[in-house]
């Protein structure tokens, strides 16, 4: 894990102290709310229904242990006891008093953490792969890019107020766990003809009002380009991206607006335009330091399958089901990465109680090599287990109430905070994902239905990804009374597709019937359980299962 | 409204001269860029100090023919969310080497001043009552710097190249 050195450590530091000067002058009506927003914004302070919210930067999902605790801490001296993990592998709190949030910042850069410019119209906090360095499917690292891309971004003068916010995914792997096709940039790391490892670089993906998938405006960017290659695209927005309608201010509209050719020869022209000096060029040993702090842990040499592990699995039912649907493969025999899905019944997607921080912070120094990932399914995982340890972290999830078996599966639901807290919804989604949580209550029938991934959106913004579930659920507001669209067909993986919306909006407690008769209907003409509903409407076409979800009985 | 230039307050001796109207016999003059490109030759030809206004979505580029003979160039905040004016700036000092006056003018925050001062302004119009201490101020708020910018190229990884070299050559 990257670790801050006395010039990181300076800018935070000096960030919590610039805030609080900035939340004093607000308290004391030197500043009006117009002017302080943005300022609270690029430190993550939003105006909620009821409270502030605060949102702390994840960099690229990574935690570790004294990290979570630090959290947990933050949870409990400041909050209600719980944070929210966000699909953008942030975390936030949701009851924090603004006059406490430049001690929470202090609080943060004590363990080399901030909440620099999580909102806001700046480049956000950048995400990748949470299996990242874990994974036996990906090229290299990608989190040394991601972190360089962190500091290279970090109080941009020149792109601290674009038109709208931009979002950087970056990943090394196939299948993409990242979703980079829907980011404003995503960074697909491959090689070129000659075998070197640089990017594929794919612009105005994103979800939203308008969702669009990302078009590829630059098959291989090198290592070297690649900053220079991001100011270039960064300058072309920053002048040109729409800033008359906050709605068609994301750069997926200005791509669409110039054509994929236009901007590419505006961005290339640029590009080439850049004087020797412009270049963004780190030193290579400045790219090896960085690169170090990534290098791979003390893997043990271990068979690559487990005794003990084959033992507890034969012993316990509930245990086998959790191994099956919350274990991934390892690159390193002998080892397995652990979703910990954040998921139980009936409680917000995503939120996780200081014990159960406190909790996962222990058994990740214990059993986890001390790496910790946010996951942008709203869950955390533990990347680096031994697989003789599973039955230990095991019971210490149980113990935790953090045992939850349904990773990938149809209760793992994707969910945004809905109009429980958020001042732009307008529909719950909370109470919707858990009665659509609840038809799978019965885990032999949530294994039977297989993957699935269920996203639920309390407005347009598209903070839970309904448009890329493989079924996605709007709220929208008709004349006061919540109705819900559902969506067939989206994905947000290397197949990355835009869901359809079926028709007229369902009431509330409409929308869990209505796809318990999409799920049958699934069972019924799925060809093998190996393929996934998405996979079987693909095959056969979205009819049937709209012909299900308004066949009411 | 004062004006601070270097950080400190100064008089503005500039006047804009709206298009279609009679330029003033003396003094210094700012014109917008349609009007300086279309009259340049009149303009300039006359012994006084000539500047422009760029609106927001003006391409500095287009003055880049005759940056050494402009004294001022005026970019905009219409709002204080509008960040374009970053964007000219930058391209004004780094790409085409402009070495006179960058007046930001518009809803200037005292918040934004380092951004702006980072970007290439070295005057500022701003509704502050303390104008000179609050620049002052959000000049050095911020120590360490990840981006070289026209205000410095000193950055972060280059300060740690540096300590890498002077390490190594001990």
């Amino acid at each position: 894990m990257y670790r801050y050195d006395e010039f990181d450590e300076t800018l935070v530091r000096e960030r919590a102290k610039q805030f609080r000067g900035q939340v004093e002058r607000r308290l004391k009506g030197e500043l009006k709310e117009e002017n302080f927003k943005p300022l609270r914004l690029q430190n993550g302070v939003y105006l909620q229904l009821h409270a502030y919210m605060f949102r702390i930067a994840v960099p690229y999902g990574q935690l570790s242990s004294r990290k979570l605790r630090q959290l947990a801490m933050i949870a409990d001296k400041y909050d209600k006891g719980y944070g929210h993990f966000t699909t953008r592998q942030n975390i936030q709190f949701n009851w924090i008093k603004l006059a406490e949030i430049p001690d929470a910042l202090e609080a943060l850069a004590d363990v080399e953490m901030h909440a620099i410019q999580t909102s806001g119209n700046c480049i956000r906090n950048v995400t990748s792969d949470h299996l990242a360095g874990a994974a036996f499917d990906e090229l290299e690292d990608p989190r040394p890019w991601c972190e360089i891309i962190r500091q290279w971004s970090t109080f941009h003068p020149e792109f601290s107020a674009l038109p709208r916010k931009f979002k950087i995914a970056v990943t090394a792997a196939t299948p993409d766990r990242a979703a980079v096709k829907v980011h404003d940039i995503g960074l697909l790391m491959k090689k070129n003809a000659e075998g070197e490892v640089g990017f594929e670089v794919l612009v105005g993906g994103g979800l939203g009002r308008t969702p669009y998938i990302g078009l590829t405006i630059r098959d291989w960017v090198s290592k070297q380009d690649l900053l220079s290659y991001l100011e270039a695209n960064m300058r072309v927005y920053n002048r040109h991206g729409r800033r008359d309608n906050k709605y068609k201010a994301r750069i997926k509209i200005l791509v669409n607006e110039l054509g994929e050719a236009e901007y590419r020869r505006e961005v290339e022209e640029e590009f080439a335009n850049q004087n020797a000096w412009e270049k963004v060029v780190l030193p290579q040993d400045e790219v090896d330091r960085i690169t170090a702090y990534f290098a791979p842990p003390k893997f043990e040499t271990l068979p690559a399958k487990s005794a003990a592990l084959d033992a507890a699995i034969a012993a316990d039912r509930h245990f086998a089901r959790w191994t099956k649907n919350n274990l991934r493969a390892h690159k390193i025999p002998g080892y397995t990465a652990v979703h910990i899905a954040l998921k139980p019944q009936g409680v917000a997607p995503g939120d996780c109680s200081s014990a159960q921080m406190r909790a996962a912070a222990d058994i990740a120094e214990k059993f986890g090599l001390d790496d910790i990932r946010v996951a942008h399914e709203q869950d955390l995982v533990l990347p680096h287990v031994k697989l003789d340890d599973v039955p230990a972290v095991y019971a210490a999830l149980k113990a935790a109430d953090m045992h939850a078996s349904n990773a990938g599966l149809g209760s793992d639901i994707i969910a945004c905070p809905g109009l429980d807290y958020c001042n732009l919804s307008n529909a719950r989604s909370i109470s919707v994902a858990n009665e659509v949580q609840a038809l799978f209550a019965d885990p032999e029938f949530e294994d039977e239905v297989g993957t699935l991934h269920i996203n639920v959106s309390g407005c347009i913004n598209a903070c839970g990804h309904h448009h890329v579930g493989h079924i996605g659920i709007l709220g929208v507001d008709k004349k006061g009374e919540e109705f819900y669209q559902i969506l067939f067909g989206g994905r947000a993986d290397e197949k990355a597709a835009i869901g359809e919306i079926q028709g007229p909006g369902l009431r509330h407690e409409e929308v869990a019937p209505a796809l318990k008769r999409v799920i049958s209907r699934y069972m019924e003409l799925r060809i093998s359980k190996t393929e996934k509903l998405a996979d079987t409407m693909t095959r056969l076409g979205q009819a049937p299962f709209k012909e299900a979800l308004y066949a009411s009985a | 409204m004062p004006l601070l230039k270097d950080g400190k307050v100064v008089d503005d001796v500039w006047a804009f001269v709206e298009d279609g109207h009679e330029l003033s016999p003396g003094g210094c003059i700012t014109v917008s860029l349609a009007r300086f490109l279309s009259e340049h030759d009149q303009l300039l030809a006359r012994n006084r100090s000539i500047g422009v206004r760029l609106a927001v979505s003006d391409d500095p580029a287009l003055l880049a023919p005759f940056l050494d003979q402009l004294h001022l160039i005026e970019l905009q905040f219409p709002k204080y969310t509008d960040g374009r004016a970053f964007s000219q700036s930058q391209l004004l000092r780094r790409r085409y080497n402009y070495k006179g006056e960058i007046r930001a003018t518009g809803q200037v925050l005292r918040d934004q001043l380092r951004l702006m001062i980072r970007s290439g302004f070295d005057a500022v119009m701003i509704d502050e009552a303390n104008a000179e201490g609050v620049y002052d101020f959000s000049a050095h708020e911020f120590s360490e710097f990840y981006q070289a910018a026209s205000d410095t190229t000193d950055t972060i990884f280059m300060k740690r190249q540096k300590k890498r070299e002077e390490k190594a050559a001990e």
